[in-house]
């Protein structure tokens, strides 16, 4: 034996040479004896075609020996400007033109800070950092390649725009056409990738050098950090990855990260927006993506308390405690209520108005769900991020006092506007409300058990019952509902008692189906290195989109309970066309399924349970039979405190 | 018009209920609520949930569902005669109204808190 350096005289080099060109002699020989026998054996077919010299040559021999870059590559540098931004994970799938930034991040990186996190679709990557994001407050970034690979993660970032969520999309590209390697590169290069994502992120850039570059990331990572947050984009050419440093006389320099105060409501408009709450009779307030951190949470309680007033979470955050005796779903409360404060509302005019999909001729019908006189206030920091060609607004809703600015940000002002605004008159008022309060909430919480119980024992099972015993399992761990994509009838927020900020991270944001699964990855890989229990209930259509995730779970070792909503249909649309073929007043093809044509998931129904096992999950399935649940997911969660992720199919109702 | 329609409706189906033109079947109910799609809002027993109500053991008078079916102006799109015939409609609340009483919640632990 020798070493690779040849220390005992061996030459590696000549000695592979060698061995080369004595294979190459027999296999020239090969090829060549069927043309002479041509004409006098009888003709077949080869069973492939015979290699051409140039292939056998490239197969056998030794590579030529490559130039080697002078100096520090700009990928370096690129990584340098990254690591001081302390950003985590990498979720990306791979691609030649960031290969540069892929390979400094690897060895020159140490593969840490960022670690890359290896993905089998784009989308994927995106939604790991969309949920690790709702977990930890901090953003990810994702490498894509600039044209398909963008292409491929489109959705996604949309979700996260409309979703009010920060990461950093990185796109390869290989800019100058004069330099393009043949092949794909060039192909498949654009003149402005970042066009394709511009209507729905923040903001995006093209740096043409290494010092652009760098105070574009930072810029790029200070604005998807400020409220409004959202995703940025940073389309990265390939021969500035590639190409060393040419620093031109000038030091190349890393601009220091100093985090923007978010926006806070003016103070003439906090004060009008106090005086009104304090002095109504039935104030509500409506929070939707108000409590951006836990203390957010805290703060809401507290301004609740000082009002005893009703709190509608609509829960695309967990911005209020459900056992808190002030908490209400919003048809409990609005219609009555005199004064309302809607607090980074994505809908202000669906909280006070309703619409029914069922008016004359198929048009729907509109009705204010709310008094004329009833006074409106918003605190919204989306009002100072519009774009005009992807909508993320509904219909225009007018208020009485509006405040373009963060609500958690301004709710510390707005507490001590209350405060100085409540008279002792108001004060004994507002205290009378308390037992009310207490009682109407337990009445609710009672009507829910009560609900929960219709259909327990029934086959399929029922969405409370799959609720129910997915709560018995974790109740006494520190657990996190990451994820619940498919509509199970909102039973966790009726029954469970969510009263921490990361038991609950909200929905999808733009209602891009295939959000939960990788989201839920991403929020379980933040969990897992804050040694908390992650669960999902994971719908199954939304699965089907990019189920490979499931395989960068298992890689990576991310601990996620991930149980099945299995209603074999996309179910909202189903719905849909059922309602389209009533108004038409004509029968629904159902196909031989169970429901419209297009809609369902069934004949064959797909065996999840296998589909996990195949990418190293453990799993079990179908489970129909709800007496089978319980002890299925006791198996699970051990299995998932072991440090894996577990999935279980459970076939489920509807809704 | 919709009212004039809901009034032949619940006529018709008083006259169905009072000659017993036909027996209402809960067994061909369950096939009825299966076929029609009635499942997809209210669950296959009938149970509700975020997108129905609940249907199960209803207290409703089969002329007042048979009524509220063909003419509803709430968030359920209606279903006229030719989509539901007045015999699946009797089949179904027969399905509806034989569903078994719900567990006392007090016998099920995990619904305590």
């Amino acid at each position: 034996m020798t070493d690779l350096n040849g220390k005992d005289g061996f030459d590696r080099r000549k000695f592979l040479t060698g061995a080369a060109v004595a294979g190459v002699t027999p296999a020239i020989a090969q090829v060549s004896t069927p043309a002479q026998a041509q004409g006098a054996a009888p003709h077949h077919t080869p069973s492939a075609l015979p290699p051409t010299m140039k292939t056998i040559a490239a197969e056998t021999h030794p590579p030529e020996e490559l130039s080697r870059i002078g100096g520090k590559p700009g990928s370096d540098f690129m990584l340098d400007v990254i690591k001081t931004l302390d950003i985590k994970y990498a979720p990306s799938n791979c691609a030649s033109s960031f290969r540069a930034l892929h390979e400094s991040m690897i060895n020159y990186g140490d593969n840490t800070a960022p670690e890359y996190i290896s993905c089998m679709h784009e989308e994927s990557g995106v939604g790991i950092a969309h949920g690790y994001f709702k977990v930890t407050g901090k953003p990810l970034i994702t490498m894509v390649h600039g044209t398909v690979g963008l292409q491929h993660a489109t959705m996604a970032i949309y979700n996260a725009y409309c979703d009010r969520v920060p990461l950093i999309i990185i796109g390869g590209n290989d800019l100058d056409a004069a330099a393009r390697p043949p092949g794909v590169p060039t192909f498949h290069a654009a003149q402005d990738i970042n066009a394709i994502v511009r209507d729905y992120t923040k903001w995006d850039d093209t740096p043409v050098s290494l010092q652009h570059y760098a105070q574009s990331m930072v810029r790029a990572y200070k604005i998807a950090m400020t409220p409004p947050y959202g995703p940025v984009a940073i389309s990265l050419d390939a021969g500035l990855q590639q190409e060393p440093i040419h620093e031109h006389g000038a030091k190349l320099y890393i601009p220091r990260y100093v985090p923007s105060s978010p926006p806070q409501g003016d103070s003439n408009a906090v004060k009008e927006a106090a005086r009104l709450l304090v002095a109504a009779d039935s104030p509500v307030i409506v929070a939707d993506r108000c409590a951006r951190t836990a203390n957010g949470v805290k703060l809401l309680v507290e301004l609740a308390e000082l009002l005893q007033c009703s709190v509608v979470d609509q829960g695309n955050r967990m911005n209020f405690p459900n056992t808190h005796y002030l908490s209400r779903p919003a048809g409990a409360v609005i219609a009555g209520a005199d004064v309302i404060i809607g607090l980074e509302l994505s809908d202000f005019w669906g909280t006070v108005n309703a619409y029914t999909d069922n008016g004359e001729h198929g048009v729907g019908v509109n009705n204010a769900r709310i008094k004329p006189q009833t006074k409106l206030i918003s605190i919204n920091s989306v009002d100072l991020l519009t774009k005009s060609n992807y909508q993320d607004f509904q219909r225009f809703q007018t208020v009485d006092i509006s405040m373009a600015a963060d609500a958690e940000t301004t709710l510390p002002s707005l507490i001590e506007a209350v405060k100085s605004a409540i008279t002792a008159d108001r004060a004994s008022v507002i205290a009378a409300r308390t037992d009310k309060a207490k009682k109407a909430h337990a009445e609710i919480r009672a009507r829910d058990v009560q609900a929960a119980t219709v259909g327990w024992d029934s086959s399929p099972i029922s969405t409370a019952r799959l609720c129910m015993e997915i709560y018995a399992q974790i109740k006494d761990l520190d657990w996190s509902l990451v994820s619940s994509a498919g509509d199970v009838s909102n039973w966790p927020a009726r029954l469970w008692p969510i009263e921490k900020h990361h038991q609950w991270l909200g929905r999808s944001g733009g209602y891009g189906v295939g959000y939960g699964a990788p989201a839920s990855v991403g929020a379980a890989m933040a969990n897992r290195d804050l040694g908390r229990f992650s669960v999902s209930i994971q719908s199954d259509g939304d699965l089907m989109f990019a189920p490979g995730v499931l395989w960068t779970a298992a890689k990576h070792k991310i601990p996620l309970l991930s149980v099945m909503h299995n209603n074999r249909a996309w179910h909202q649309e189903v719905m849909h066309v059922q309602r389209l073929a009533n108004f038409r007043n004509r029968p629904s093809n159902y196909g031989g399924d169970l429901g419209p044509v297009g809609t369902m998931i069934q004949n064959p129904d797909i065996e999840y349970h296998k589909l996990a096992e195949s990418m190293g999950w453990w799993a079990k399935g179908p489970i129909k039979d709800p007496a089978q649940l319980g002890p299925a997911l006791k198996e699970a969660v051990a299995v998932v405190k072991s440090g894996q992720p577990a999935l279980l199919n459970v076939w489920t109702q509807p809704r | 018009m919709r009212y004039m329609g809901m009034i032949t409706t619940v006529a018709a189906a008083l006259l169905v209920s009072a000659t017993g033109a036909f027996a209402a079947s809960a067994e061909k109910g369950k096939i009825a609520f299966g076929k029609n799609g009635c499942w997809q809002c209210h669950g296959w027993e009938g149970q509700g949930g975020s997108t129905g109500p609940r249907l199960a053991r209803t207290q409703l008078p089969v002329e007042a569902l048979t009524a509220f079916v063909r003419n509803t102006n709430g968030p359920m799109p209606p279903y006229s005669e030719k989509l539901i015939s007045d015999a699946d409609l009797a089949d179904i609340y027969a399905f509806v109204s034989a569903q078994p009483a719900p567990p006392d919640p007090k016998t099920i632990p995990l619904l305590a808190r």
